[in-house]
């Protein structure tokens, strides 16, 4: 086909044809981009909960306030995997990803037969549920002081021994894993599913009229979304080693809808980048003035009036006119 | 065991009620606001925190508690005009979740602004002179100000109820939330209603925080637990309905102090676990999904 | 032919002596490199959060600590530089903030934290990269095997000391029975084993251990029970905000005509912003109290330098602690000439030290500081100024038998 290297139209087309793999050339240098590592491993997978949030609230259009149970079960099933039962990194990750994904389909089966507010509602409460359960399980969880002892120094495979301790290979272990996930929800949504939850967003009465199973396709979504949440939490309990009790409150819920929405939802890479523009900017900030939160809350509100699309949705709007006026007048 | 002698149950059923109270001023706000403006405030509790600031405040100031209980909703109320008129009002058309998440964000930063202003520590706060001491019921001694604060929110919602139902204002705010585009057509301007009635839900969570500032510590992160305890209620009673609101609120404040008495570190649990019960039941809550006051 | 031997000779001699400059050089370059690297004290506390104002009071003491030792000269004159990092009060953000000091800028040791929680996180990162943490905030679970290593020490309180030494001076003067009000996290949890620990000795009767969840504001629900039960006492197993609003409605519900009400720890600042009336008659006990200047000399120094740095000001308990953690870590780096970790960890295992209250010195099984606990009454008559709010009652001199034993917290060796 015709590339010529020089013009930006055609580097901007093929990047928007290429998504997955203008994100993983990105987040390949990403370290090096930021300050420090432990900060863009946090990106990572805040990112990654945020891109599973974003299927279900995004593409399919449910805004779950419980999504913080599906986070903090993967990170505890991980880590309790870890802690008590000895079991090796992959073990762990495997554990809490299938955990998170059995605890998504209850709290799903029972937030899906309730729409719009009482929907956001109910998710709220299943999760403060979890919240407790968890809180209370001292001994399998550590209760308020968390789980402590997560450590995985290094990851055999395949006869290669890395160390896990390096900063620098922490974050590439762990891109791995989330470049696996990116690709599967690129699957997903390419796919004629990915198709019908958009029109379940879209108009949901219209969707069911054409003869797709709504309720059905709502569980599946919901249930994947929560795994790959789940994933990113298996991930956090493996970077950190410990697993806080508060990564199953509702303040980690509202932190991936305000990423989202400062990202763009409803587009592929925006929550990593509301994950990545709201996390450097927490860091920046709070190093800058102990008022962080309220210059956060001025930031938000701007976006919500000013940029709704999110940064990445905006960029993104701004790029297709560009292109269509350069086409245009060629 | 645990002997619950039938003064004890008495005792805490009152207590129940006077927790209840301040959530069903709070959910009251809410409800209108949801049900007039399908926004979902929360910013509540910022509202709630900061009603309570200016509560102390201006108590401190004047020295004059009935004067301070006339102040301060006028004040909250006047925040909340300016917060709808510049803040939310954009937003309009958007859909359900923008305001949600501006006001998320606009709490934010009225927490820090008190902070800004009062000190992160909080400020002393202590029951008036003439409410202070307890009353016997004839089961036990209660405190006067608990009792003075049931009473209270009962005249509040007397007073809105006549208000709502007898007024011609709150005709118009009824058809409002029935339906906007008739009473455009009617020549009401509807985003006034909008504005009065945000003042007022704002107004009013700012008055149940001063209330509600001699029986706790008043810091500027007072807001944050109170406002999922208020969403809790409001979705029990059922969104935008304000007899739903106050029922729930009582039910509310009556299994927390109940739960408390059997099974304490249970007691913030049982009304996540009775709002999860009441909406797999009953999706919409009490009354909710209809208009304003059915 | 000379020539070249010549040449050679003196190329070899040359060589020699370029070779035994270029080794000297390097080392010389590096000594004067290593004598300007200051020595990076890590410092995350919660700036931002419910117990702010006690976390910048450590803030400034740790800061009169650092100062002391640069005026001093140093280590080899090189200065130390206190790196001060927002946790929020939150574990998760602990971590990372403590990765960020070890990755990023290489702090040679961490002191800080203000809640159990986020110091058995940081302690967590530390220990894992043979980083020396000196915890300056409660905790019973950082003296336990599981947590604990050669790296961690503990220069606060601990809960079951605390406990213990309120209980011993309050339970024979006020009376048997009792009623717990206790927080449901292990913090509350370690109150009430400390209390009921001593007690038993004592042979008081729990009447009721009433436990709520962690933060609630409104404990009205509880007190109509408590009223029912009648104690002698009632004991705040909580803290911070908690403690306050439970004491004021406590207050309200007018328990303290038939009830004395105590606590495991009373804090300044909380007493300060909560205001005489509602802490009025409260007895508990704390790490340090600036009042007790007038007994103590160790305390009356460590207050002026407070003063002066500070335009009068007086230091609070954790503001204290801010500065021994601070010290005493500084103070191995001296005797152990040297910044490495195990040297200073074994330097810090001997230290003897009275840095403001009295002697203290860690213990070696768990590394815990054993000292002096100090029993104080809230005043509301006869404040001599804003900050006279307390009267020292007792003070419980430094005793090893009052820790829990090594055994029990479940060392191996005690050595």
């Amino acid at each position: 086909m015709n590339f010529n290297v020089l013009n930006p139209a055609d580097w901007y087309v093929w990047m928007r044809n290429h998504r997955m793999a203008t994100a993983l050339l990105f987040l390949l240098i990403f370290p090096y981009l930021m300050p420090y590592e432990a900060l863009s491993i946090n990106i990572l997978i805040f990112g990654l909960f945020g891109v599973g949030f974003n299927l279900l609230f995004g593409y399919t259009g449910l805004l779950s306030f419980g999504h913080a149970a599906f986070f903090g079960v993967g990170s505890y099933l991980a880590g309790i995997s870890v802690v008590h039962a000895g079991w090796p990194w992959w073990a762990a990750i495997g554990c809490g990803v299938v955990a998170s994904a059995l605890v998504g389909l209850l709290i799903g089966y029972l937030a899906i037969r309730s729409r719009g507010i009482y929907f956001s509602m109910v998710t709220l409460a299943l999760a403060q549920i979890v919240y407790y359960v968890f809180y209370k399980a001292e001994s399998w969880t550590g209760g308020e002081n968390g789980l402590r002892g997560v450590k995985v120094e290094t990851i055999d495979l395949l006869g290669w021994s890395i160390d896990f301790m390096d900063p620098l290979n922490k974050y590439y272990v762990i891109f791995v894993f989330v470049a696996l996930a990116l690709w599967f929800v690129s699957r997903v949504l390419n796919s004629p599913f990915g198709a019908v939850i958009e029109a379940i967003r879209e108009n949901e009465k219209r969707a069911a009229a054409c003869g797709y199973d709504v309720a059905r396709a709502k569980l599946l979504v919901f249930v994947l979304s929560a795994g790959l949440c789940g994933l990113a939490g298996t991930l956090r309990a493996l970077h950190l080693s410990i697993v806080p009790i508060d990564s199953l409150h509702y303040l980690q819920s509202g932190q991936a809808v305000m990423m989202c929405l400062l990202g763009g939802m409803g587009t592929f890479f925006g929550p990593f980048l509301g994950a990545a523009v709201f996390l450097y900017l927490e860091d920046v900030i709070t190093n800058l003035t102990r008022y962080w939160m309220g210059v956060v809350g001025i930031i938000f509100m701007l976006f919500v009036l000013f940029f709704p699309k999110g940064i990445w949705g905006t960029v993104l709007h701004r790029c297709e006119l560009w292109l269509a006026r350069k086409e245009g007048a060629a | 065991m645990l002997d619950i002698s039938p003064q004890l149950f008495a005792l805490q059923l009152m207590t129940g009620f006077a927790l209840g109270a301040v959530y069903a001023l709070l959910a009251i706000g809410l409800s209108l606001i949801f049900g007039m403006l399908t926004v979902v405030n929360f910013a509540h509790g910022a509202f709630f925190m900061v009603g309570a600031f200016l509560g102390v405040y201006s108590l401190g100031l004047t020295g004059n508690f009935w004067f301070s209980l006339l102040l301060v909703p006028l004040m909250t109320g006047a925040i909340g005009l300016v917060c709808e008129k510049f803040l939310v009002r954009p937003l309009y058309g958007r859909g359900i979740d923008y305001p949600l998440l501006l006001t998320f964000g606009l709490s934010y930063v009225m927490v820090d602004v008190v902070r800004f202003t009062f000190g992160i520590e909080g400020i002393p706060s202590s029951t008036p002179e003439s409410l202070r001491g307890a009353v016997f019921l004839g089961f036990g001694h209660f405190p006067l100000y608990r009792l003075f604060l049931i009473l209270a929110t009962a005249l509040i919602v007397i007073a809105l109820w006549l208000f709502i139902e007898k007024t011609r204002y709150g005709l118009i705010i009824r058809a409002g939330s029935r339906d906007p585009e008739i009473c455009k057509v009617l020549g009401i301007d509807i985003s006034r209603v909008w504005l009065l009635v945000f003042g007022i839900g704002t107004a009013i969570a700012g008055l149940s925080g001063m209330l509600a500032s001699p029986t706790r510590a008043v810091n500027p992160e007072m807001g944050i637990p109170i406002l999922a305890e208020s969403f809790v209620v409001t979705v029990v009673g059922g969104m935008g309905s304000l007899p739903g609101a106050v029922l729930a609120g009582l039910l509310v404040g009556v299994v927390f102090a109940m739960t408390s008495l059997i099974a304490p570190e249970f007691a913030e649990l049982s009304i996540f676990v009775l709002m999860a019960l009441v909406l797999l039941w009953r999706p919409q809550g009490f009354f909710g999904k209809a208009g304003l006051m059915s | 032919m000379s020539s070249q031997l010549f040449n050679k000779h003196i190329g070899r001699r040359s060589i020699v002596l370029g070779g035994a400059a270029a080794a000297v050089a390097p080392a010389w370059m590096g000594v004067a490199r290593a004598q300007n690297t200051p020595i990076k004290i890590g410092f995350p506390v919660p700036l931002t959060g419910a117990f702010s104002a006690e976390a910048q009071d450590q803030v400034k003491a740790a800061e009169v600590a650092v100062k002391e030792f640069n005026e001093k000269g140093g280590f080899n004159g090189r200065k130390a530089e206190l790196l001060v990092r927002d946790d929020k009060l939150n574990p998760g953000e602990a971590a990372t903030r403590t990765l960020e000091l070890i990755e990023k800028d290489k702090v040679d040791f961490v002191v800080g934290s203000l809640s159990a929680a986020t110091q058995l996180s940081i302690n967590a990162v530390c220990r894992d990269r043979k980083i020396i943490f000196n915890s300056i905030s409660q905790s019973d679970a950082i003296n336990e095997a599981k947590d604990w290593s050669m790296y961690t020490f503990h220069e606060a309180l601990n809960p079951h000391l605390t406990a213990g030494a309120v209980a011993r001076y309050a339970f024979p003067k006020y009376g048997k029975k009792l009623v717990y009000l206790t927080a449901d996290y292990a913090y509350g949890h370690e109150m009430v084993r400390g209390f009921q620990r001593a007690g038993q000795a004592m042979g008081t009767q729990m009447l009721a251990d009433i436990r709520f969840p962690l933060g609630t504001s409104d404990f009205s629900a509880f007190l109509p029970r408590i009223q029912s039960l009648k104690p002698d006492v009632l004991v705040m197993c909580n803290f911070g905000r908690d403690q306050l609003n439970a004491i004021k409605q406590a207050t309200d519900f007018g328990l303290k005509a038939t009830t004395k009400i105590i606590s495991p720890v009373l804090l300044f600042t909380a007493r300060v912003a909560g205001g005489a009336d509602v802490f009025d008659g409260v007895v508990g006990g704390t790490s340090y109290y600036w009042g007790m200047e007038d007994k103590v000399p160790a305390a009356k120094a460590f207050n002026d330098k407070f003063r002066k740095a500070y335009g009068g000001a007086v230091p609070s308990d954790y503001g204290a602690l801010g500065y021994a953690g601070v010290r005493s870590v500084l103070q191995a780096v001296l005797d152990a000439k040297s910044t490495e970790s195990m040297k200073v960890s074994i330097a810090l295992r001997q230290l003897r030290y009275n840095w403001y209250k009295g002697d203290q010195f860690y213990r070696k099984c768990d590394h815990q500081s054993v000292q002096s606990v100090i029993i104080v009454e809230s005043k509301s008559k006869g404040m001599k100024d804003k900050n006279d709010v307390f009267n020292v009652v007792h003070i419980e001199n430094a005793d090893e038998k009052n820790l829990r034993t090594c055994d029990e917290l479940g060392h191996k060796v005690s050595t």
